[in-house]
Formats: C-alpha cells, sequence, structure tokens
C-alpha cells in the first residue's frame, strides 16, 4: 500500500515535471518566426517513416547503424513492459500481464532481454568509441567539457536500466524456480537469473528484484527528465524534426519576401518614394539573423533535435581543411543561446535585452564565411537538421544590416550590381566568345 | 567548324522563337577556360541542329553569388531584370552549362515570377544522344582512359542530378571511376557559396587541394566537371601537383564533343 503510494507519487511529478520541461521547451522553439511547413502531409509522413522511424540515412555508415538500431529497438519494445510496471506499481499486483498473455508474455519478456542484451553490449561499444577509441567526430573542441560528459552520462544511465531489467528478471527467476520448480522460460534470465543468484536465501532475492524493479523504473523517470536538458531529447524530437523537413530542393535558398517587396517598389516607375508607411503596418522585420528569434521555429527545432553526432562536420569541406566553422556547433550554439533567451524572458518578461546575440557571442564570422554552402551537413544528417539555413540567415544580417562584407566579395558584388558580371566584364562583351578561335 | 550562335533579339527580328535558350552564364561567357566548355556545346546543338539562341548582350548574373553572399538586394535585382527579359521574349525552356546558373533560374526564380523548364547541359545531350540525333564515334579517343567524375555540388546534392553525367562518361570508351566520396557524399571543390570570389579562410588546407588528392588517388587520365567553377578548382588542384602533363581536367560537354569528332 505504501509502495503503491509512493509510486504513484513518483509517476504524477515524474511526468509532471517533464510535461512542465517539455513546454518550456515548446515554447523557446515558438520564439522563431513563422515558416510553412504544413503542406503535403503524405510526403511528409512518409518521410518521417523512412528517416526517424526507419532510421534510413543512419545506414550509410553501417557500424554505428546497427548498434544504433540495438539501442532502439530496445528502448522502444521495452515501453511494453512499462505498462506492465506501471500497473503493477499502482495496483500492486505482481507481472499483471503474465495470466493474460500466457505464453506470448513469455515470448514478449524474452525479446525485451534479448534486445536489452544487445542494447548493453552496443552501450559500452559506443562507451568505448567515444572515451577509448577517440573517434575524431566525437572528440572535436566543441564536444570539451558538458556536451562529452552529457554523452556518457546517457550511455551509463542506459548501462544502469539494463542491469536493473536483468537483476529484477534474475532474481524473480531464481525465486520463481524454489517457489514453483518452474522456470518463467525467458531467453536471458532463465540462464543468467539462476548463474548470479542461485544460492541466495528468499529474503535476498526479494530484495535483489525490488532494487531491480524500483531502481528501473526510477532510472526511466531519471533519464525522462534528464532528456530536456540534454541532447538526447532526439529520440522524441527526431520525428516531428523529419515531417516538418525541408522538402524543397536543397540548392534552393528562401526567398526574402521583406526584399522582393522593396524590390518591386525600386523598379515600380509609378511608385511614390517618399509614401508614408500604411497605416498598422507590420514594423519591418530585420533581414536575416543576429539572434535565435530572427530564426525560423524550424531552425530552432532542428537546434533541439541535435543529437552531436557529428556526421554533418565530419563532411564539412570547411572543418576537413582546418578551418573554423563546424557545422554540429553551429547548431550547439543556436541550441545554448535559445535556453538563454528563453530562461531571460522567463525571469524579466519578453521585452527583456541582455546584450548579447547567437552572431558575435556564439558564432563568430569567420566561421559563417568558411561556409561553401556545398549541403553535405544537410544531406548526412540523420534527422533531416539543416545548419545552412542558418549560415545563410546570419550571412544576410551581416551583408544587409550591417555591410559587413569580406572585401573581395564587396568587388565581386559591385560587378554584378555595375556591369552584370561577378568580375569587371562589359555586358557588351558577352557574345565576343562567339567570334573568337 | 564555325559556329552557328543566334542571339535571341536576330531571332525576334526574324519573326522566329527558338526551342531553347542557351544561358551562357558569366563563366561560360568570360572565362577564357569555361568559354572552351561554352564553344563545346554549341558544337553539339549546332551539329544536331538544335533550334537555340543566346541572350547575348542581354544576359546578365542571374544572381546566384550575390544570394549565396547574403546580399538577396542585389540577387533579386538580377533576377527580376533578367525575368523581365526573358518573359520579353517568352522563353520556355533554358538549358546551361553551369549548375550554379541551373540551380538558381531552376529553384529561385519561379517565387520571383520566373517560370522556366531549367535543364543542366548534361541532361541535354543525354536527350539528344538517346533521340539518336547526336551518335559518337567509335574514334578510341578515350580507349583505356580512366575517367573520374567530380560532382558539382549544386548539381548533385543541390539537385538530385547525380545519373545523367554519369551515363554520358560511360557512353565513352573509357573506364569511369568513382572517388569514394561521390554523388550524395561528394566532397565540394571548394568554389561555392561565393568562395570563389573570395580568399578562404583560415585553415591548413585549401578544399581544392584536398579534393584533387582524392581524384589523383585513382590515378585517372581525366577529370571530369559538370561545373565552370568546379573547373578551375580542379584544374588549379592538378596544377599544385604538378600532374598537368598527365591528368586533364574537362568538361561533360568537352568529352562528349571529342568523341562526337566535332
Amino acid at each position: 500500500m505504501i509502495s503503491a503510494i509512493f509510486f504513484s507519487v513518483l509517476l504524477v511529478l515524474g511526468f509532471g515535471f517533464f510535461t512542465w520541461n517539455v513546454l518550456k521547451v515548446r515554447n523557446n522553439i515558438r520564439l522563431g518566426r513563422d515558416v510553412q511547413r504544413n503542406d503535403k502531409k503524405a510526403e511528409r509522413m512518409k518521410t518521417m517513416l523512412l528517416v526517424a522511424f526507419g532510421q534510413r540515412k543512419m545506414f550509410t555508415r553501417i557500424v554505428p547503424a546497427l548498434l544504433h538500431l540495438m539501442i532502439y529497438a530496445a528502448f522502444m519494445i521495452t515501453q511494453i513492459e512499462l505498462i506492465e510496471i506501471v500497473v503493477d506499481g499502482i495496483s500492486g499486483s505482481h507481472r499483471v500481464f503474465k495470466d493474460a498473455l500466457g505464453g506470448f508474455y513469455t515470448f514478449l519478456i524474452s525479446f525485451i532481454e534479448v534486445l536489452s542484451l544487445l542494447a548493453l553490449v552496443a552501450t559500452i561499444i559506443f562507451l568505448w568509441r567515444r572515451n577509448l577509441l577517440k573517434l575524431p567526430r566525437l572528440n572535436m573542441s566543441e564536444m570539451k567539457g558538458w556536451p562529452k560528459m552529457d554523452a556518457n552520462m546517457i550511455l551509463f544511465m542506459e548501462i544502469i536500466l539494463v542491469s536493473c531489467i536483468f537483476t529484477m528478471n534474475g532474481a524473480d527467476e531464481v525465486m520463481h524456480l524454489a517457489k514453483t520448480g518452474e522456470s518463467y522460460g525467458f531467453a536471458v534470465t532463465s540462464t543468467l537469473g539462476p548463474l548470479l543468484f542461485d544460492g541466495m536465501g528468499m529474503e535476498t532475492l526479494h530484495t535483489l528484484e525490488r532494487i531491480g524493479w524500483w531502481g528501473h523504473i526510477i532510472m526511466v523517470f531519471a533519464f525522462m527528465n534528464y532528456l530536456p536538458y540534454s541532447k538526447h531529447f532526439h529520440i522524441f524530437l527526431a520525428f516531428p524534426n523529419t515531417y516538418y523537413s525541408n522538402l524543397e530542393k536543397k540548392g534552393k535558398f528562401t526567398n526574402m519576401e521583406a526584399v522582393t517587396k522593396e524590390v518591386k517598389l525600386m523598379m515600380d516607375p509609378s511608385a511614390d518614394p517618399f509614401a508614408a508607411p500604411v497605416e498598422g503596418a507590420d514594423e519591418p522585420q530585420r533581414f536575416g539573423a543576429k539572434d535565435v528569434t530572427d530564426l525560423t521555429w524550424k531552425n530552432l527545432m532542428d537546434s533541439y533535435t541535435c543529437t552531436e553526432c557529428g556526421r554533418c562536420t565530419s563532411v564539412c569541406p570547411a572543418n576537413i581543411t582546418g578551418k573554423l566553422l563546424s557545422p554540429r556547433k553551429i547548431m550547439m550554439d543556436t541550441r545554448d543561446r535559445l535556453e538563454e533567451v528563453g530562461n531571460n524572458i522567463r525571469k524579466h518578461g519578453k521585452d527583456h535585452v541582455d546584450g548579447k546575440s547567437l552572431l558575435g557571442d556564439y558564432i563568430t564570422e569567420e566561421e559563417i564565411w568558411a561556409c561553401t554552402s556545398c549541403n553535405a551537413c544537410v544531406q548526412e544528417c540523420p534527422v533531416n537538421i539543416d545548419p545552412l539555413g542558418i549560415i545563410v540567415d546570419l550571412r544576410r544580417f551581416l551583408v544587409m544590416e550591417e555591410s559587413k562584407v569580406p572585401t573581395e566579395l564587396t568587388g565581386m558584388l559591385t560587378n554584378i550590381e555595375n556591369n552584370g558580371a561577378p568580375w569587371q566584364f562589359s555586358q557588351a562583351d558577352r557574345l565576343n566568345w562567339a567570334n573568337e578561335d | 567548324m564555325s559556329l552557328t550562335v543566334p542571339t535571341m533579339a536576330e531571332m525576334m527580328a526574324k519573326g522566329e522563337s527558338p526551342e531553347i535558350l542557351f544561358w551562357v552564364g558569366c563563366s561560360g561567357s568570360f572565362d577564357d577556360r569555361a568559354k572552351k566548355i561554352t564553344k563545346a556545346l554549341v558544337k553539339i546543338l549546332n551539329n544536331c541542329n538544335v533550334n537555340f539562341a543566346v541572350l547575348g548582350a542581354e544576359e546578365s548574373c542571374t544572381g546566384d553569388p550575390a544570394k549565396r553572399a547574403g546580399n538577396e538586394f542585389t540577387f533579386q535585382m538580377q533576377a527580376m531584370m533578367n525575368i523581365q527579359v526573358l518573359d520579353g521574349y517568352e522563353v520556355k525552356k533554358i538549358v546551361t552549362a553551369c549548375p550554379h546558373c541551373f540551380n538558381t533560374l531552376k529553384n529561385e526564380y519561379p517565387e520571383l515570377g520566373g517560370n522556366y523548364e531549367v535543364i543542366h547541359h548534361t541532361q541535354l545531350i543525354q536527350e539528344l544522344i538517346n533521340q539518336g540525333k547526336l551518335t559518337l564515334k567509335d574514334g578510341g579517343t578515350f580507349k583505356g582512359k580512366k575517367i573520374t567524375f567530380h560532382d558539382p555540388c549544386y548539381l548533385g546534392r543541390a539537385n538530385d542530378v547525380y545519373e545523367a553525367p554519369r551515363e554520358l562518361i560511360e557512353k565513352l570508351d573509357g573506364e569511369l571511376v568513382e572517388m569514394k566520396r561521390c554523388k550524395t557524399n561528394g566532397l565540394c571543390c571548394g568554389a561555392g557559396g561565393a568562395q570563389m570570389f573570395k580568399e578562404a579562410e583560415k585553415g591548413n588546407k585549401e578544399i581544392n587541394i584536398e579534393r584533387t588528392e582524392e581524384a589523383l588517388e585513382l590515378k585517372p587520365n581525366i577529370i571530369a566537371t559538370g561545373c565552370p567553377f568546379c573547373n578551375t578548382m580542379m584544374t588549379d588542384g592538378v596544377k599544385n601537383f604538378n600532374k598537368e602533363e598527365e591528368v586533364q581536367v574537362l568538361d561533360i560537354a568537352e568529352l562528349i564533343a571529342t568523341a562526337a569528332d566535332l
């Protein structure tokens, strides 16, 4: 009875705190500018199923893809067992689904056990790749400190989770054997249980089983509530993030409507250049992006979805050749700055100005001018994040609001404006090639 | 063979309208190396009696480098002026030998009111061969030659055109060899995003050197591309390794024009 009450309180607190944090993330994402991503629902659904659910883009790198699949599959399927744990926890029952499901129950738990074992192996290999093998993409400069600890913490939590499952099922198996002379017949613990716990007293076994049970469910809640603070939030956001993917050709940069209006005015001979703005017209938006609130909500969702795997950076031509740019860092900076802006708004109200901005305090001009806009990062991202969109918007701010353009580019731009080519050749000479040898 | 290059203005004066507009691009008009690509394509068009025209002095930069550099104003000014010219001539279909012009005209002009069917020259050449209008000679020009194809970012990843250039190379009697980073994984030559017009940021290597190194590992006779900017970058890369005697950097149009003995 007491444990049922304690469990229910834990359940409410666990979900309550999680919901509160998810709403915070949602509000932060909604600080972004609007962008239309509600069309083509069937295509969006298909993209989500293939890319997020089916992990299609992961499989361009087969080793991490398979390891990741083990953990992903175990995570998905364990949710079923979690339902049983919750029902047991509230009602005080023990393995409530066992009698109802019969043989299928044995199969189900066995399946979960096998996947959990695979997940445990995968987790250990991941820790090894990250900390001992020191894979370059997992050990770059932006990964120092918190990001590295975050990644390792997630992996350790997974080890604890799986260990708890095996302790719980293993001790229960030995108890069940002693009481009824029958095995549960679960794939892993029917062997592992006796191996670990044989010869222990009933009291000890019961305690171990409870430690496993409580340890597991407490870790589940801890894990869930850690997610919104972690890069690991991708396990939820991967789905909406791929659903709202950019479905246009990657080469197509967004059209700036505000500029179109002005250019049309400039080209319209009957337009009055001194006309007062229309009454009630919106205040003009900043050109491009200086801070996170100038980006679209999809850019911001991207930043929360990023799990810092670094595939983008490992294929970035600028990064490969030693430039400062790392698309992963662009995403991490966007998220960090967004968290800061969100917290400021909650603490000091929505008009609070902290004198900082994404461009300048987080991302430098040197980084964004190193980009070749080759789309390798966009192509590579397993959850369809678009770092290039952010880079372009930051450039737009620099060029159109601040007139901060690298010197050589100023020349190129002037040439286009003066003679319709990036080099200083007369437009009248454009056909000269036809008459040259 | 002298080239026949009608302009839209001449066509209009005669009351004719061409099937397709050849958008030459700034590089194809002014860069000495790229002009050769332009001429190779015109040879093919002339040979196949394609009813085409160019804008000549009425053509202007699409605005691509301005847009990539973040200057949307300059881009849209260019785009709107070009659209006025194109619509004035009632252009329906455009071919271009530059993936940057291709991408901009195809993807970024429609929202500004310019709607055209835009194809890359490798797609047009493929069409001409498939229709039997262009036949390659068994001259053995490329016999035993190893050819690798460098994917231009704005043709490949940006617009998902990977097969047209490869199918053309496979029609030659040479051997197509792929770099490890090809197609969707292709590595940029370093020129995109307006980098062509500025010094690279501080780093430990030039991107075109990284890419050329990868190509040279295959010991190819020819590095083929479909972009005048990639061509410049790869040519510079090959020169950097003093390999210009052994390795040629050529556009697909040049390969086909040679194979067709034009």
